[in-house]
């Protein structure tokens, strides 16, 4: 905000007209899903307009004629019918951006909870290569964590096929760093993430999981699906610091200690800024840290950890991980922390990523590519029977499925209502706070409707924080997308059917949580 | 093809305080350059993380070439400058400010501002005991926080954090005329009511306590707010993936209030609903 | 479709027409467009754009609700993109802006002028007004001091329809005491020629110095004001050429020209008698400076209890306009000018320069810490050359008579001619023009003399100081005054008779500071208030205020407030108390 006080300008790209999106020079209300369509317009307005980095382009990418070639048909006239956005915004978007000094793209779950989330993230990518908007000081891609540690995962191999410090589970020499400091042998295969893990459920590959501080049973998209895979599990063990949906489908639930208040270690934010936490108060009755939990677990299967303090692990990790090498726990302090990568105890961190783009000498490293990807939409098509597009998202206030942020007492929370457009409401002759069945493909929940002229017509949208009083992710789409494993939760096809003829709206249980 | 430079070189001036030479950063403030000297300089209205309001006028400094004293918060330093901080008018002004301030506003919960009265020799008395005070009620009007504006010395930091020095809410603003002004919403509507959205900036920046965590309201009305008894805990906030720091203010083994460090370069001092307020989990939640 | 959070309350249709009127006339549209089903224009850039229309607007609602309503400040919140939290704060600032929701906002507001010298009417008025059912509020000075000083000044705050002064007479020419004398060069035209007339100004010999500034290329037009050695006649007295330098050197791409004609130091009341009779002198000597400096925009930022003078300005302009003396390629030449009037809402304090921006920008009149200077960061942070009207009037004989020869009247320095405004215990009060030199005698005569024996005379207004009957052969040069400790500030010379009642004049005098102080900074704004209080008690105390410990604090206070405050109005607050205990008239028991 300080950025635009002093002149930046801001261009919002969104389905919905949100809180930021009022803060912009110009909303671009575009098609749900149509983001590929919109950046690859972008892109050919900028080489048609002759405004790329031709420069930067020679020197530091690649691909580009074959990137020309794709994106030339995406004209301004196709992008407007695609992405609904007049374009004449989109041209002035584009030209803004590739003639600004510096300029950023930043985004969230709106690119990436998609079916095709990777080609949204590459169409990006492009851009950014297209002007050099990339690898310089105020200039670049930014990705916004919606979680405080998902980058912290992440980087301590919380993935499927990286270990540590983005090191391949495939690659030998990594896993022979791993295994003599680990003592044991590490399979050379890729795991598989989440999304893959509920298929392997459903075909009885898998028959018990344990369930570290996350709400499957209220966050996946087609939930009754996922609940029921859960179920249906030989054993399955919960350790989480509340008794979570998910938590009360398992046979065994651990009791976990609040991460950031009561136990010591680190985080990393968006920024890949690694921080520390601290142990404010103890834990609760019977609730253990992690550590401790899974330490304990390890002694019970025969492996005697000891019981290392977080430093120990931290040093552990230290010497296995290059990108956080020179990251010490004193430096962690004295410095407020430290973006990686920070090989050495005298590398003072990386604020930004990709400077190598700009070096003379690429240092053996192969060109950027651009990518080619085309438009495709949302994976589910509207139909007559399912007419109306649905989005899910955020409040302020809230977070996740709520077993958090429902702790306190909010002034601003108001409670779960499908917004919808009032022109769309008036055609399905309903009232603000009318109560209707809501449905999709996959399932149908009762909620209220609140008129909201901030949403274009044709789309709805609502939260997700309050599974108890409506589980919306009965209605969310699961296609996912086989690079990211995740979900489509930000579109679905649904339909409005009123519960009764009109009476007055008396929704204050389902509004007031 | 050259990438823009991150680092700037630094021009430095150099001013006289007290008689000493300090040398400071181009850009930085008289009252940057005096706690450079090792000078003590009293503030109110001042913040790190805020915008100089200038306001509250304890920090003068007596400055040659100027006829009158210079708020040493918002005035740039200059290569050759003079400046001094405790002569007597200085003295004289500083202990006039304290003194207007302690005559009408109730200052029993600014422990900073009460020692600088008693340092500077303010009594407040000398006005009569029919003087106008502020003279306001306690506004409680959710959960989350309360306004105690008789305490309030007017100093703008909270319109600051609500508006464009952090938040760009603009939820409350200066409203009235002299000494009449007062922190407003519009038409004094309630809180929930308004555009505010529960960052607690404006309690964070509150210098007197008149903007104050319900959390440490209750337990003050209780008789049971402690702050020898607290620690303070430096943590990183459990929502998104901004990686605001938190200070955990903690007594009795539970948490009371959350700060953020001023100091941290994430979000200086500034926080969000969640942060703010979101911890009550740990606990339990609200109606624990 | 509000992107701000608003109440439900709503404008009337009627206070969304005059507000949209409003803001159009200043040339704003709304800061939100929504210029497809998903395309939106909008943004921080384009509310920081059209803030400056938060007064016009504040105004039109105030015409026609008789107050600010909720409903009202959330279209102007709409429409502006201004956060209604701040456009209160705004409103709740200025004394013509009501917001409270009163009874009777469908009444004029009735404005009765309760400083000296009406102060000495204004009781029985307001209760003959009240007794009538007239909704009346207790005003500071109106500037109409000449009437007030044998009936309080009165000032009418329209409900639909215009504002106005029942005793102005816009049918007749003004009846100036001085009227056509032949060594008037600042108020030649006063009384003499239709105000109105764009053709009786150029008859009279009007455009002639703008020609004659063209003539002679920007640069020489400030060496020229500069060598006339011109000081400010606002009541600083900063030399004009030295700031117009400061303009035209400073780097910007737009600089500005503001006329400050908030006009509301008690006693005076020049300004609105250039104004409301010889409005095209102001507006061709602003185009000077425009000229003179790179500024190719000018504002008029004139107090909201001059109505007359507003409505013959803008005539004026619009003339001037059409006549191609503003607008672009002024008089045919390469010259862009054009002004446009901006009405203050009732603040003393807006006569102060940086609180003046902070209020033509849409804030409140808040004065801002200098340095910086107007010079250089200004109106909008631009570049900017503000100038009393007085002062702008006599760059007009500058540019015909030459810097040397203007500055050859008067005395080494305090050149030229200057206004005084007489008013009080004198024959005919009025403004008055003389060359630089006589006395305070002099002066006091030129308006017919005293009418009674002179017990005090108040130079230079409410931030000025009392001088005593000895004090009558002083010269009233700016060099004789400051040696004699006191000023000629705006050019006030107030004369009380020994019937006066010094304690109740004085107790206003401290009122006035109390209401007047923006409140931002901590010396004045409690200072003001203790001190009023403190005269309040002493005066209740006895039959007559009789200080004695008291006035060690309050000159504990006063040097608090000269020291400490952010501007004049608290370097000043106390220095006319001051000067009347010490002069025997309050205090002392007799």
């Amino acid at each position: 905000m300080t950025g635009l006080d002093n002149g930046a300008r801001m261009y919002a790209v969104d389905p919905r007209r949100t809180s930021s999106s009022k803060f912009a020079d110009l909303w671009l209300g575009l098609e749900l899903g149509s983001d590929v369509a919109l950046a690859n317009t972008v892109g050919n307005h900028i080489i048609s307009k002759g405004l790329q980095n031709d420069a930067f382009i020679e020197h530091s990418a690649q691909g580009y004629a074959e990137y020309v070639e794709a994106v030339s048909e995406y004209t301004l006239e196709r992008g407007e019918a695609l992405t609904g956005v007049p374009a004449a915004a989109i041209a002035e978007m584009a030209e803004a951006y590739a003639t600004a000094e510096k300029a950023q793209i930043l985004w969230t779950l709106g690119i990436t909870e998609h079916h095709n989330a990777v080609d949204n993230v590459l169409a990006l990518c492009n851009l950014a290569l297209l002007t050099g908007h990339i690898g310089r000081w105020g200039s670049g891609l930014v990705p916004l964590r919606g979680q405080n540690n998902v980058q912290g995962g992440g980087d301590m191999g919380a993935l499927p096929n990286k270990l540590p410090g983005f090191q391949n589970v495939t690659d030998p020499e990594h896993r022979a760093k791993f295994e003599a400091v680990y003592g044991v042998d590490i399979p050379a295969e890729d795991g598989i993430h989440l999304t893959l893990m509920f298929e392997a459920m459903e075909r009885g590959e898998i028959n018990a999981a344990y369930v570290i501080g996350e709400n499957p049973a209220d966050s996946e998209a087609d939930i009754n699906h996922a609940r029921k895979l859960l179920s249906g599990l030989d054993l399955l063990v919960v350790q989480d610091i509340f008794l979570t949906r998910t938590a009360e489908l398992a046979d065994v639930v651990l009791p976990a200690s609040v991460g950031w208040a009561e136990c010591e270690g680190t985080v990393t934010s968006s920024e890949r800024r690694v921080q520390r936490v601290r142990a404010a108060v103890p834990p609760p009755g019977e609730a253990r840290h992690d550590q401790d939990i899974i330490g304990e677990l390890a002694r019970r299967m025969g492996y005697d950890w000891g019981h290392p303090t977080s430093e120990d692990l931290w040093e552990e990790l230290r010497s296995l991980s290059p990108l956080h090498g020179g990251m010490t726990y004193e430096r962690l302090e004295s410095e407020g922390g430290l973006q990686w990568p920070c090989p050495t105890l005298d590398h003072p961190g990386s604020p930004f990523l990709h400077g190598w783009l700009w070096e003379e000498d690429l240092g053996g490293r192969a060109p950027a590519p651009f990518s080619v990807v085309g438009h495709q939409g949302p994976k589910e098509e509207l139909t007559e029977q399912f007419p109306i597009r649905l989005t899910t998202g955020r409040s302020l206030d809230m977070y996740n499925t709520g077993v958090q942020s429902g702790g306190f007492d909010s002034p601003i929370r108001y409670g779960e209502a499908l917004d919808i457009n009032p022109a769309d409401a008036a055609g399905l002759d309903l009232v603000d706070g009318e109560v209707v069945l809501v449905s999709s493909p996959r399932g149908s929940v009762e909620m209220a409707v609140r008129f909201q002229p901030d949403i274009p017509v044709g789309l709805t949208f609502t939260t997700f924080h309050f599974p108890e009083l409506v589980d919306i992710n009965q209605l969310t789409n699961d296609a996912w997308d086989k690079r990211s494993g995740t979900a489509e939760f930000k579109a679905a096809s649904i339909r409005i059917d009123k519960l009764a003829p009109s009476t007055d709206p008396d929704t204050s249980e389902l509004i007031h949580a | 093809m050259t990438a823009v430079p991150v680092t700037l070189t630094e021009t430095t001036v150099t001013i006289s305080v007290d008689g000493q030479n300090v040398t400071v950063p181009d850009g930085a403030s008289v009252l940057d350059a005096c706690t450079a000297a090792g000078v003590d300089t009293p503030t109110i209205c001042y913040a790190e993380n805020l915008t100089p309001v200038n306001a509250c006028r304890v920090c003068v400094v007596e400055m040659e070439g100027s006829r009158t004293l210079v708020p040493s918060c918002s005035r740039a330093a200059e290569d050759g400058m003079t400046v001094q901080t405790d002569t007597e008018r200085v003295r004289h002004s500083r202990k006039m400010v304290l003194e207007f301030l302690g005559s009408g506003t109730d200052l029993s919960q600014a422990p900073d501002i009460l020692g600088w009265m008693a340092d500077y020799g303010a009594d407040p008395d000398r006005y009569g005991a029919d003087r106008e005070t502020m003279d306001e009620e306690v506004k409680v009007q959710d959960n989350l926080y309360i306004r105690d504006y008789d305490k309030c010395v007017l100093c703008y930091k909270c319109v600051e954090a609500c508006g464009d020095d952090a938040q760009h809410t603009f939820a409350i603003a200066m409203s009235g005329r002299g000494f009449g002004n007062r922190i407003s919403t519009e038409f004094d509507i309630t809180l929930p009511d308004s555009a505010c959205v529960y960052c607690g900036n404006c309690v964070a920046v509150c210098p007197t306590n008149a903007l104050q965590f319900k959390t440490e309201f209750d337990l003050r009305q209780a008789g049971n707010w402690r702050e020898e008894d607290q620690d303070v805990t430096r943590t990183v906030c459990s929502y998104c993936g901004v990686g605001c720091n938190l200070e955990l203010h903690t007594q009795d083994e539970r948490i009371v209030k959350v700060t953020s460090p001023n100091d941290h370069s994430v979000t200086s001092g500034h926080l969000c609903i969640k942060g703010r307020f979101g911890w009550q989990y740990v606990h339990g939640g609200a109606d624990d | 479709m509000p992107d701000l959070h608003l109440t439900e309350d709503r404008a009337t249709d009627a206070e969304t027409a005059a507000i949209d009127a409003a803001i159009a006339a200043v040339g704003v549209d709304p800061a939100i467009v929504f210029e497809a089903d998903r395309l939106v224009r909008g943004g921080v850039h384009r509310k920081h754009d059209r803030r400056h229309a938060l007064l016009p607007a504040l105004h039109a609602l105030q015409n026609t609700s008789g107050w600010i309503s909720p409903g009202g400040l959330n279209h102007i919140a709409e429409v502006l993109g201004v956060p209604p939290a701040e456009g209160y704060g705004v409103a709740s600032f200025y004394e013509l802006f009501r917001v409270d929701s009163a009874p009777d906002h469908d009444e004029s507001v009735i404005h009765v002028c309760v400083d000296s010298p009406c102060l000495a009417t204004a009781e029985a008025k307001i209760a003959a007004l009240e007794a009538e059912g007239k909704h009346v509020h207790r005003s500071p000075c109106l500037g109409q001091c000449e009437r007030g000083s044998t009936d309080a000044a009165v000032f009418i705050q329209g409900r639909n329809g215009p504002d106005s002064v029942p005793a102005d007479q816009p049918d007749e020419l003004w009846e100036l005491p001085q009227r056509g004398e032949p060594q008037l060069k600042l108020l030649r035209n006063i009384g003499r020629i239709d105000p109105t007339s764009i053709e009786a100004y150029i008859g009279a010999g009007g455009f002639t110095a703008l020609a004659a500034a063209f003539e002679m290329g920007a640069d020489k037009v400030i060496s020229e004001v500069t060598e006339s050695g011109l000081m400010g006649r606002g009541g600083a007295a900063f030399p004009t050429g030295v700031k117009w330098r400061g303009v035209a050197e400073a780097e910007g791409p737009q600089k500005y020209v503001v006329a400050n004609a908030d006009e509301s130091e008690p006693g005076t009341f020049k300004d609105r008698t250039i104004m409301e009779n010889d409005p095209f002198s102001l507006i061709e000597a602003m185009t000077i400076a425009g000229f003179a400096t790179g500024a190719t925009k000018g504002f008029i930022y004139i107090r909201g209890e001059y109505p007359l003078a507003t409505t013959r300005l803008q005539i004026a302009i619009d003339a001037s306009r059409d006549a191609g003396f503003l607008g672009s390629g002024i008089a045919r030449s390469s010259v862009d000018f054009d002004i446009e009037i901006r009405r203050g809402a009732g603040a003393y304090i807006c006569g102060e320069e940086t609180a003046l921006f902070a209020s033509l920008e849409g804030f409140r009149g808040e004065p801002r810490q200098k340095p910086p200077f107007p010079t250089t960061n200004g109106l909008f942070d631009a570049p900017t050359a503000i100038n009393n009207p007085e002062t702008l009037l006599n760059v007009l004989p500058i540019m015909l008579e030459g810097g040397a020869a203007y500055g050859g009247l008067g005395t080494e320095r305090s050149s030229g001619h200057k206004l005084f405004c007489l008013s009080g215990a004198v024959a005919r009060p009025g403004t008055y023009e003389v060359e630089f030199g006589p006395t305070l005698r002099e002066i006091i005569d030129l308006a017919g003399g005293a009418t009674g024996e002179i017990a005090a005379v108040l130079m230079g207004g409410a931030a000025g100081s009392f001088v005593g009957p000895d004090a009558l052969d002083m010269p009233l040069t700016m060099e004789a005054v400051r040696e004699a400790g006191t000023t000629l500030g705006s050019g006030v010379v107030m004369v009380f008779d020994t019937d006066t009642d010094f304690d109740a004049v004085c107790i206003r005098l401290a009122e006035f500071f109390r209401n007047e102080s923006c409140g931002q900074c901590v010396p004045c704004r409690v200072g003001a208030v203790r001190q009023h209080e403190l005269l309040v008690r002493a005066a209740d105390a006895a039959p007559k205020m009789v200080l004695n410990g008291e006035v060690q604090l309050l000159a504990e206070m006063d040097l608090a407030m000269k020291d400490a405050s952010i501007c004049g109005l608290g370097h000043t607050a106390s220095t006319a108390v001051r000067s009347a205990i010490d002069l025997g008239l309050i205090g002392s028991p007799s």
